[in-house]
């Protein structure tokens, strides 16, 4: 990380005290388009454009350049194709407004695309009327931050992502705003990256959806009432910490689907009037901690294969069901959560649950089975069944157990 | 018939068992909120009592009063008085008086506790509202019953009958058949199902308040258009009304043809 930050520092003087001019776009100016500036540009100048309306499309550039728009230019694309390329190291873009983005079925053309470079940022663009937002490819060492990305998506096969990354490491996204895409952000292939603060909502399936990517850190985020939630995939050691999963509702919509997921942390997290809170499969050695899980319809759903998890002082609060498992198996761990389903008594009054707690319900078994039998939820009958249950085991894991369930809300 | 009204309910307002039923719920009330600290959690517990205890007591006490106060109803009879206005005066009386100790015993601690400051208020009312209806549905189931059994013991039985088995064992049956049948499709079943038994409906209306997030789990058209509109509220309403009404019907055809 040194080593970029005095390749930073070093090029940035460079480029301020060697030959690096300015050169003005504007409609009156001798350079009226930002192509044509561009062309005329030598490595590490800087191109304003000014306010108004600039009609281009395919805009390469291919050398180190800071392009900054003053009082968010508008570059319309009129629907043609991709609006800007980026295949240089060291290009920086800054406030644009980025609109009318080429719709094809065959190429994924983008509003701005990273292809193969490295130390590029991207800040302070609004982009709007798009295929695909932000197309990062086997790029590395960027930053992508402060953008909006508001897009009308209606339909999952003809339209983009919001901010797309593929076969790219080491980048930093912060405090973007998307909607409406099919994909808030994607990640295929990318690693150690940090995405911090931003916000992902209405999207048509996923706020947020990764595979293959590793080593990732995901903190402060919030996704709420995307069409499936957010889903990640086939990855290894990654970090999820203090996001807020929210609304997200639907027969197929997840808090968090967790699928092939080894070795992770998730801490901190608010999961909140999702259909399912986390749905793991396939998933193993995750910690659970201080998180809040209210007012889920499942808080977690454990699907099968899953070794070594561990859930310790997680808030389940006013969940239609805890924990649902669909197996006898049971090689996860519960220690000192909150659950407000909890009815024991603490005796000796040292905060601890003097009887067990049993998450699993008799009843969410059954549901299982025949998902109909739902709307006998809260039923007297369903009581009786489950407090049977409850003191013989027999469908449900019997080691399941919350062996010190905490009597108060946990904080942390 | 508002004279009777009006004399039924002060006759109840008096009596000993409306104030029971009263410092009943208030206790009720204020132990659920003390010992909860949280208005939603409370209001979550009060659902599981309220869809038990309303339809029990309503049943108990409409039988109670109906042979308490035969020889009062049979002077009314001697008088030049609409049969029908007799008995619905009698029943309107004793349901609204019961509804009244309801919505106060619940509603005095709820309001002290900050209930119109809260987000539960919405779920709160509901709750209170279905409290209301059920009161008024077991209670006409009641007087039916009362009506048709001159035995006071068999009315009695009849009468616990009607809650155990709209309560508890109907429920029962319920999930059987739907376990048994799940190879079909079952969710117009289920929801028709659960239509037939007003406790199952007034459950299913806090359903949609408390624990829509688990019900739209469900992947079936039918579940969704039902629970994920205002549709399945609208229809619950009106299904509760075509509860009260049909057992109150019956109240008046009955009252006409029966022999004192």
């Amino acid at each position: 990380m040194n080593k970029v930050v005095t390749v930073f520092l070093i090029l940035f003087f460079v480029s301020f005290f060697s030959s690096a001019q300015t050169i003005t776009v504007c409609k009156d100016c001798n350079i009226t388009t930002l192509k044509e500036a561009i062309k005329n540009a030598t490595d590490f100048d800087t191109i304003i454009v000014k306010q108004g309306t600039y009609k281009e499309h395919n805009i390469t550039i291919d050398k180190p350049l800071t392009i900054l728009g003053k009082n968010y230019p508008v570059i319309d694309g009129e629907e043609q194709g991709e609006i800007i390329t980026i295949v240089s190291d060291h290009v920086t873009v800054d406030g644009l407004f980025l609109k009318n983005v080429g719709n094809s079925y065959t190429e994924d053309f983008a509003a701005i695309r990273v292809i193969k470079s490295k130390f590029f940022e991207i800040r302070n663009l609004v982009i709007e009327k798009l295929f695909f937002g932000i197309y990062i490819e086997k790029s590395k060492f960027g930053k992508i931050i402060n953008n909006k990305i508001i897009g009308e998506a209606v339909e999952e096969y003809n339209s983009g992502n919001g901010i797309h990354l593929w076969y790219s490491h080491d980048l930093d996204i912060e405090n973007n705003h998307v909607q409406n895409m099919r994909d808030g952000i994607y990640f295929e292939f990318a690693d150690n990256s940090t995405i911090k603060n931003n916000v992902s909502t209405n999207n048509l399936r996923y706020g947020l959806h990764f595979m293959f990517s590793n080593n990732d850190v995901y903190e402060g985020n919030t996704f709420e009432n995307n069409g499936a939630g957010v889903a990640v995939m086939f990855s290894k050691q990654i970090k999820m910490i203090n996001n807020v999963f929210k609304k997200n509702w639907g027969t197929a919509s997840y808090g968090l689907l967790l699928k092939e997921i080894n070795d992770a942390e998730i801490k901190g997290n608010t999961f909140e009037k999702n259909t399912i809170g986390i749905n793991i499969e396939g998933s193993n050695r995750i910690t659970y901690v201080n998180n809040n899980f209210s007012n889920n319809g499942w808080a977690v759903k454990v699907r099968g294969a899953c070794y070594s998890n561990s859930f310790i002082s997680n808030n389940f609060l006013y969940n239609s069901f805890d924990v649902s498992y669909n197996s006898k198996i049971n090689d996860n761990l519960f220690d000192n959560n909150y659950w407000s389903n909890y009815t024991g008594y603490d005796l000796d009054k040292n905060g601890i649950g003097d009887v067990p707690y049993r998450p699993v319900k008799l009843f969410s078994y059954i549901v299982n089975r025949t998902p109909e039998t739902i709307i006998l939820l809260r039923s007297l009958f369903i009581d009786i069944i489950d407090f049977s249950e409850k003191v013989s085991p027999v469908f449900t894991p019997d080691k399941l157990l919350d062996n010190n369930p905490s009597i108060k809300k946990i904080a942390w | 018939m508002l004279k009777i009204l009006k004399y039924s309910f002060f006759d109840l307002m008096r009596s000993r068992w409306s104030y029971v039923y009263f410092a009943f719920y208030l206790l009720l009330g204020i132990v659920l909120l003390f010992l909860n600290n949280d208005l939603s959690k409370a209001v979550i517990t009060l659902m599981n009592i309220i869809i038990v205890l309303v339809p029990l007591i309503g049943t108990i006490f409409g039988v109670m009063y109906y042979y308490n106060s035969k020889e009062f109803t049979e002077l009314l009879l001697a008088q030049p008085l609409k049969r029908s206005s007799i008995f619905l005066g009698q029943y309107l009386g004793v349901s609204i008086s019961l509804s009244m100790s309801l919505v106060l015993g619940l509603g005095i601690p709820f309001a002290l506790y900050g209930l119109f400051n809260s987000s539960a208020i919405w779920d709160f009312s509901l709750l209170i509202i279905t409290g209301g209806f059920l009161t008024f549905i077991f209670t006409a189931l009641a007087f039916n019953i009362a009506l048709s059994n001159e035995n006071k013991i068999k009315g009695f039985g009849y009468a616990i009958l009607v809650w155990l088995l709209l309560a508890i064992i109907y429920d029962g049956v319920f999930l059987m058949s739907l376990i048994l049948f799940e190879d079909y499709p079952l969710d117009k079943l289920s929801l028709v199902g659960t239509m037939l038994n007003p406790i199952d409906l007034s459950r299913t209306l806090i359903l949609l308040k408390l624990d829509i997030s688990a019900l739209l789990g469900y992947t079936g058209a039918v579940f969704k258009q039902f629970f994920g509109t205002s549709f399945g509220l609208i229809v619950s309403f009106s299904m509760l009304i075509i509860w009260v009404s049909l057992p109150v019907m019956r109240i008046v055809y009955k009252s006409k043809r029966k022999d004192f």
